[in-house]
């Protein structure tokens, strides 16, 4: 927005009573021209940051996206956290915690961009504890064989990879940038997971079935990771002209599933859907239905794993209270040491 | 913090240089400062020796040595930096956004200040 356009605003906010209609009058002029500055940053694929003006239905779209994104991460870390004690060797520990470890800064990247917009972190995790946000459904499933974390590297991993590169595009400055960071780490989470699966595809008769059976269990999870159908996803149409959705949650699914076709083959393994194909007509990799009723009941936190995960985070969130307040105590101490010697 | 994005704050506020507040929104309690709650942190990140410290992104931390410690944790996973700097995202001044047109305004129409403005010089070898 020019500088010469706010001039013409009064310097002092209008008193109450009788300038109000002036001033009310000067807002909108400003609320007209910040759209406009707003449209024209979007019509030219260019970015908004921080500091931008921006229809407030866009700030409350990102802040929703961006924080149940970083829930999800966070959430993520515990199907895998609990097998990294059981991993079957030190390399593989090793491996695990360092996946993990992404994931919880892939949680903070996101963080840190939806502070940008205007909510404390505090105040998102106070929601994540409070059971009033929301995070991806995939989480809410258990992790049952060390051949799941395999089929999550792979599948999971994967599918949060299709999602989430074109993300990297997204409009919002903050955002796009956190997403280049995650993205450039992911690419060895799905290959660790790959190489799990190839592992014990290669391994025992035992062996090679746990890991289809992993395969079998993720699979159709992880479709749903894209979301609802595009004939029931209202607000995809938004995102999409705000530049925030670069594709369609179904277009992301087909070219998912062309993806992992190719992949599972290499494995040795089948995906469980006998009904995928690739269409000549469209030129899209097509697949069977998938349990859509399943789909929101995990959402509303009916899932086999919803309370477990909640229940876990607020633990570790009470268990690190002490970490939290002694860091401050310290800190605190430690400034007042310094006011002292100043003074 | 855009004087428009929030309608709470008066229009008025648009200065050439703006203190950047701590990135909550001014409406939601003070950020920084209450009980427990760690100060927010602009990170910078020299990627090898010779390079500029860059922008990496932010934390929160009590203080100092737990920024840095945290920022290595967070942002130099795989041998991304040889130093990093931390910053209190309050004491960051910036220009604002919305001053675009007058601040910025100087470099405008002087070409001459370019190489490319001198043509006549063209073929002219080593100049
Ligand atoms: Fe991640
Ligand atoms: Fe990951």
């Amino acid at each position: 927005m020019a500088a010469q356009n706010l001039q013409s605003v009064p310097d002092q906010p209008a008193a109450p009573g009788a300038a109000a209609p002036a001033a009310d009058q000067g807002q909108a002029q400003l609320e007209a021209e910040g759209q406009a500055y707003f449209d024209r940053v979007i019509s030219e694929d260019s970015r908004i940051e921080p500091r931008d003006w921006m229809p407030a239905a866009y700030r409350k779209t990102l802040l929703r996206q961006i924080s149940q994104h970083a829930h999800s991460e966070i959430i993520g870390m515990q199907p895998e956290a609990n097998w990294i004690s059981r991993a079957p060797s030190l390399k593989r520990k090793a491996i695990l915690m360092a996946k993990v470890q992404d994931e919880a800064g892939h949680g903070l990247y996101l963080y840190s961009a939806a502070e940008t917009l205007g909510q404390s972190r505090d105040q998102m995790m106070d929601d994540l504890i409070a059971g009033k946000a929301r995070y991806s459904s995939i989480f809410n499933y258990p992790a049952l064989t060390w051949a799941d974390m395999g089929a999550i590297g792979w599948l999971v991993d994967g599918a949060a990879i299709c999602n989430q590169v074109p993300l990297c595009r997204a409009s919002y400055g903050p955002y796009g940038r956190a997403m280049v960071r995650i993205c450039k780490e992911e690419s060895f989470h799905q290959r660790q997971g790959f190489e799990i699966l190839l592992e014990l595809s290669n391994g025992t008769p035992a062996q090679k079935q746990m890991a289809q059976d992993a395969v079998n269990r993720w699979y159709a999870p992880a479709l749903m990771m894209f979301g609802p159908p595009d004939d029931d996803s209202p607000n995809s149409k938004q995102s999409t002209a705000w530049n925030i959705k670069r594709f369609s949650n179904d277009e992301l699914r087909s070219r998912f599933v062309g993806m992992m076709v190719e992949q599972v083959r290499v494995l040795g393994l089948t995906l469980p859907d006998s009904e995928v194909r690739f269409n000549e007509d469209t030129r899209k990799w097509e697949h069977g239905p998938l349990d859509w009723n399943e789909f929101k009941e995990v959402l509303a936190g009916r899932g086999p794993c919803n309370s477990q995960r909640l229940e876990r985070r607020r633990q570790a969130h009470d268990d690190g209270a002490w970490v939290r307040e002694a860091a401050a105590a310290y800190a605190h101490k430690q400034s007042m040491k310094t006011k002292e010697f100043a003074a | 913090m855009s004087p428009h994005g929030n309608p709470e704050v008066p229009a008025s506020s648009a200065t050439e240089i703006n203190r950047e507040a701590p990135k909550a929104s001014p409406a939601a309690a003070p950020a920084e400062t209450t009980g427990n709650a760690w100060g927010l942190w602009e990170v910078f990140v020299r990627s090898s020796r010779g390079l500029s410290h860059v922008h990496a992104g932010s934390l929160h931390a009590p203080d100092a040595a737990m920024a840095l410690r945290n920022a290595r944790d967070l942002y130099t996973r795989r041998n991304e930096g040889v130093s990093i700097w931390v910053v209190p995202a309050d004491a960051i001044a910036s220009s604002d956004p919305d001053a675009k047109g007058s601040f910025f305004e100087s470099p405008q129409g002087k070409d001459y200040r370019h190489a490319t403005y001198y043509t006549k010089s063209e073929g002219v070898k080593h100049l």
